[in-house]
């Protein structure tokens, strides 16, 4: 391969990758700007970790020891905003970056520069949002959700820093996306249709639209808040006509997409690593694409489930009930493809299906508990409880970053051409695995007896499972550390990997040496 | 870079642009959607222009009127009747007491909102306190009027409505659009047009 | 076993262990779960709540059953030879279609019991309550009531310094009172940031949302004492600000509105009564203690950056007149409100004497006293 790669090369490539750290800073590869945002991804995650170590700390026992209430406020905000924008999402389009281009056979991605520039502001956007720990005020402190008057009128200087930082991530997020959705469209081998991609592809095509749809709501939502705060507008002051309720439903528009932003991927890596280790053709791959497209579709006439309590009109709350209960028929389909897949299938447990499995059935708890808070009433009595949390985080923690776990492992082979620490591996999966369930699981029990979330104390009854929820998490928590510790050593070195790597893979991304040489597919493969 | 990635490209930034423009066109059309389902208990801040409105033989509602101070706001604001009884279909002028009680000129705006929002579109204004600014001198007081009536499509499953207002301290923040007393030391430094 | 505050961290570990393992968990399963409430309609909020949940379970033994087989019978090396089928329409025709109906099944109690929620005709007591940073304001609209509610709990007891008592951060000065029978109205706003009024046993939570106003219907048929909270981030101590609201006979819901009213009547003579600075700076510690202490401090230090310290404070000790206008003025662009109406004429003059004789301010400062006939005078109109 790589003699094809040498014949056909006569413009000013490089064959290897520069030396250096200037190797990074200017990097157009689409190996090297994955490496850079998996590695950044990884370090938000120990940094938004450590926040939910104090949140976790603070909340151990009834009372406050650790931090004082104001702090906590910043601790969560800083959490929720550091976890979404910059460890699950950066984690997927470092995927992305890595994998898309293998996958359709491209030889990088199709706009490299802008690549780089998008890698590249994201560093600065966090280190904007993380002074503000430092600044006069504290950082700040309403939220991720940051709804206005709180984050507008009653927000600390830093909530400036706050917006600038996140009009930078936008802008990252939207360049990340433009260049996905081109190379996709435009950069396939020839013979792969849309419908033969494999499923990771599809899926971030479609998280691409929806990144390219909402992302710039966002940066509307902010910029109206900027002006509000500097320039005496009053898009959401009711006393200059405005109204606060107008934020909730800017914010939810791009909130609710934003949230299958987070999980429509994690669907293709799950699928890839399920079929992989059942040694089987996934099961129903047409419905897949089908199920992913109407839930990125519903997910822009459902944003109201977030606000049930804000006083909407029955008629707004019965079609918000309803839609969001429909997205539970393509959520269903999926899950039970995957189980059909591994169904006659001829299974065996490596650490990534370890992961994928523990994916599937959280993640649909997850999803059961999002189906009994799409019921308004119901709602009424869940709403901003710990049972949110345990919500969402099931979702997000055993969904997403699971997935993205998952995909380490089942990628690393390919991207250093070591294996991993298998023993060490299943013990992370392990570790990690009683952790997630013993810190969120309880919560839900917290949150049905009565605990309201974003509090930094709480009442007595609430103790014994705070107590344990917080166990789990320091579990969960150190246990990562050992993650980084079995990526280092793949790094290093290890068993040397085969380019197929795994006995039942299947992609194009297989096909290449183990690791993937520095340029790939300059030659497009043929694909039947 | 082949024509048909400059073709997409283009596309998706013209996407970008657009939602981005959509973001701030939810603010009207948000106003628009709040003002026709009633949606958080909104009415329209300007005088009705529905001249077949008033009708003779309407049914009893009975509007309760509810005051409330937002914070940093030190004036005397109440209803000058907590409890009204009218018809629908007719004219009805209610009035609240309001008294500036610092020694310091200051400017309010009134926002009202109705309960249950389902009558908010059913609620006409000829007149209303709320329409404008209200700027008091130290220790003046006046009864502010509001015309008001509803229309003979609310719904027949309400029969009571709260009207509440709550006043806002503008005095330092003054929204052009509202003002009617330009005071030329109240408008210094603020360019920017009124945003709704 | 729930509600008892065990003191050390190894009974609690204990107690949560013997709660996992041991029969008692479904003696404490009731304080897992939602609550029943003690309304109609909460009653069918939980009946939903329980539905909703069964189904899910059912659902998911079904597809987690077929998965562990799958995962137990399917393994490389009892079945080497995996199948090859990677569709059926039939199949994945019947798996969209039949959780549709069983979606329909489950909306049509949640509709109509969500319809039920909205049907708020007149009430026959209407409340006004208002969320402030970070209490609640109760106004009986009817009767001309109005006041505050209070997290009483102390802050030795929150920084761990005192044990912490039974209704632990759930417990105000003064509840709202409500007569069993009567179908009580709500009309939640809020006075600066968006709060949210939760009542569990009521199954009423709506946000509280300055300028705007929402409502909410109760009829409660038993008596008691119901405890909530405030469950949407409202800034610093958004954790302590509880609900709590008191059911009574309608006697003794008469007899409270009419000492309430005494209590106004009273209030109207303590005015305008002569104050010793002793009286004075006594009641003004407990006014303190409930509306300052969250900002300012027990020691009247503040917190340096945030929130201004009072203790040797120019304006407390030598500015009588500048004192009075910040408390009842506010400061524009601060945390700092106006409690003009917050506080009645004797609290605003024996808490602001309290600063001004506290903290050794009297020595170092000019020690004038306000007495609430100040308070009155500066309301009166100065033209």
């Amino acid at each position: 391969m790589s003699a094809v790669i040498e014949s056909h090369n006569h413009d000013d490539h490089h064959h290897g990758p520069a030396k250096g750290l200037t190797r990074w800073l200017y990097t157009t590869n689409h190996k090297d700007i994955g490496t850079l945002y998996l590695w950044f991804s990884f370090a938000m995650f120990l940094i938004g970790g450590a926040m939910a170590m104090v949140i976790r700390a603070e909340l151990f026992q009834p009372g406050m020891q650790i931090v004082e209430p104001e702090f906590y406020n910043q601790m969560l905000t800083l959490h929720g905003l550091i976890m979404v924008f910059g460890a699950v999402m950066p984690a997927f389009v470092g995927l992305a970056n890595w994998l898309v281009p293998m996958m359709v056979g491209a030889p990088d991605m199709a706009l490299p520069r802008m690549n780089n520039l998008s890698f590249w502001i994201l560093p600065f956007a966090f280190f904007i949002l993380l002074s503000s720990l430092f600044m006069e005020g504290g950082a700040p402190n309403f939220g991720w959700t940051f709804y206005a008057p709180l984050s507008t009128t009653y927000a600390p200087p830093s909530v400036t820093f706050f917006i600038f930082a996140v009009h930078i991530m936008g802008a990252s997020s939207i360049m990340g996306s433009i260049n996905v959705i081109v190379t996709i469209m435009n950069m396939r081998a020839p013979g792969m249709t849309l419908m033969k991609m494999p499923l990771f592809v599809w899926s971030w095509l479609i998280t691409a639209y929806l990144l390219i749809a909402v992302m710039p709501v966002l940066a509307g939502a902010v910029t109206m808040m900027l002006m509000d705060i500097h320039f005496g507008t009053s898009f959401f002051n009711a006393a200059g006509g405005g109204d606060p309720v107008l934020f909730q439903h800017i914010f939810w528009f791009f909130g609710h997409p934003e949230v299958y932003i987070m999980i429509l991927p994690a669907f293709g890596i799950a699928s890839h690593i399920i079929e992989t280790f059942s040694r089987k053709q996934l099961f129903g791959y047409a419905s897949m694409v089908w199920a992913m497209a109407s839930i990125a579709i519903l997910s822009f006439v459902v944003w109201a489930h977030h606000m049930f309590t804000v006083g909407l009109p029955l008629a707004a709350e019965l079609f918000f009930m309803w839609a969001t209960m429909l997205i539970a028929v393509p959520t269903g389909v999926k899950v039970f493809n995957w189980v059909t897949t591994m169904f006659k299938g001829s299974i065996t447990y490596e650490t990534p299906m370890l992961f994928a499995i523990a994916f599937v059935v959280l993640f649909t708890i997850g999803g059961f508990s999002g189906l009994m808070l799409a019921i308004t009433p119901a709602d009424f009595q869940y709403h901003d409880t710990y049972f949110v949390v345990a919500h969402f985080h099931y979702v997000l923690v055993p969904g997403s970053i699971f997935s993205i776990m998952a995909a380490v492992y089942y990628w690393i082979p390919k991207w250093t051409g070591n294996m991993y620490d298998e023993r060490l591996g299943k013990l992370h999966f392990w570790l990690s695995f009683i952790g997630v369930n013993v810190t969120f699981f309880p919560q839900h029990w917290i949150g049905l007896a009565g605990m309201p979330r974003r509090i930094p104390d709480y009442a007595l009854q609430f103790a014994d499972w705070n107590m344990i929820s917080s166990v789990g998490a320091f579990l969960f928590g150190a246990s990562q550390i050992l993650f980084l510790f079995i990526v280092l050593k793949t790094v290093m070195g290890g068993k040397k990997a085969t380019p197929e790597v795994w006995e039942g893979s299947r992609g194009l991304e297989w096909t290449v040496e183990s690791p993937a040489p520095y340029h790939t597919f300059t030659t497009p493969p043929k694909v039947n | 870079m082949n024509q048909g990635s400059k073709k997409t490209i283009k596309t998706l930034c013209f996407a970008v642009l657009g939602m981005f423009t959509f973001s701030f066109a939810l603010v009207p059309l948000y106003n628009v959607f709040c003002e026709v389902t009633g949606l958080n208990g909104k009415i329209e801040l300007r005088a009705t222009n529905d001249k077949n409105i008033e009708i003779d033989n309407g049914r009893d509602v009975s509007i309760q009127f509810v005051s409330h101070n937002n914070e940093e706001m030190p004036w005397a604001f109440r209803p000058s009747e907590d409890n009204i009884q009218i018809k629908t279909g007719k004219y009805h002028t209610a009035t609240f007491y309001v008294k500036n009680t610092t020694n310091k000129r200051m400017v309010a705006q009134a926002i009202p909102s109705v309960a249950p929002s389902n009558a908010a579109a059913h609620l006409k204004k000829l007149e209303c306190f709320c329409f404008e600014q209200q700027e008091l001198a130290p220790g003046e007081e006046a009864l502010l009027p509001v015309r008001l009536i509803f229309d003979d499509e609310l719904p027949s499953s309400i029969n009571s409505v709260v009207l509440s207002y709550t006043i806002f301290d503008v005095t330092d923040y003054n929204d052009v659009e509202f003002s009617q007393h330009h005071n030329d030391d109240h408008h210094a430094g603020h360019e920017m047009e009124p945003s709704i | 076993m729930f509600k008892k505050a065990t003191t050390s961290v190894n009974n609690k570990l204990l107690a949560g262990l013997i709660t996992l393992f041991s029969s008692n968990m479904f003696a404490a399963w009731d304080d897992l779960n939602m609550t029943e409430g003690v309304t109609a309609i909460s009653k069918e909020v939980f009946d939903l709540h329980m539905l909703i949940f069964w189904i899910c379970v059912v659902i998911g033994l079904v597809v987690f059953g077929i998965m562990f087989y799958s995962m137990f019978a399917f393994t490389k090396k009892k079945n080497p030879n995996p199948a090859t089928f990677h569709e059926n329409t039939k199949v994945e025709l019947a798996w969209t279609v039949v959780p549709f109906l069983i979606l329909v099944f489950m909306a049509i109690p949640a509709s109509n019991t969500l319809t039920k929620i909205y049907d708020d005709t007149e009430g026959d007591i209407n409340i006004q309550v208002v969320g402030y940073q970070w209490k609640w304001q109760y106004k009986y609209l009817e009767d001309d009531i109005d006041f505050f509610s209070n997290l009483t709990t102390d802050w030795d007891e929150i920084y761990n310094k005192t044990p912490k008592g039974e209704f632990y951060l759930e417990e105000v000065d003064e509840a709202v009172v409500i007569p069993v029978g009567k179908k009580i109205r709500f009309l939640i706003t809020a006075n600066d940031v968006i709060h949210s009024w939760w009542m569990p046993d009521f199954a009423i939570k709506q946000d509280a949302i300055p300028g705007f106003i929402n409502t909410a219907w109760t009829i409660v048929d038993e008596p008691g004492i119901y405890r909530g909270k405030c469950t949407e981030l409202c800034g610093k101590n958004h954790g302590f600000m509880p609900v709590v609201v008191k059911v009574v006979p309608q006697d003794e819901y008469d007899a409270w509105v009419q000492d309430k009213k005494d209590a106004a009547f009273r209030m109207a003579e303590l005015t305008e009564k002569d104050w010793s600075i002793a009286e004075l700076t006594e009641r003004g510690e407990g006014v303190y203690l409930k509306n300052c202490v969250a900002c300012h401090q027990v020691n009247g230090q503040g917190i340096t950056g945030i929130f201004p310290n009072l203790a040797g404070s120019d304006i407390v000790l030598n500015d009588k007149a500048g004192n009075i206008e910040i408390l009842m003025e506010g400061v524009q662009g601060a945390a700092m409100q106006s409690f003009a109406n917050q506080l009645s004429e004797v609290d605003m003059a024996s808490v602001i004497t309290y600063t001004r004789q506290a903290w050794g301010n009297a020595e170092n400062g000019d020690g004038e006293i306000v007495v609430p006939k100040d308070i009155v005078e500066y309301k009166k109109p100065k033209v």
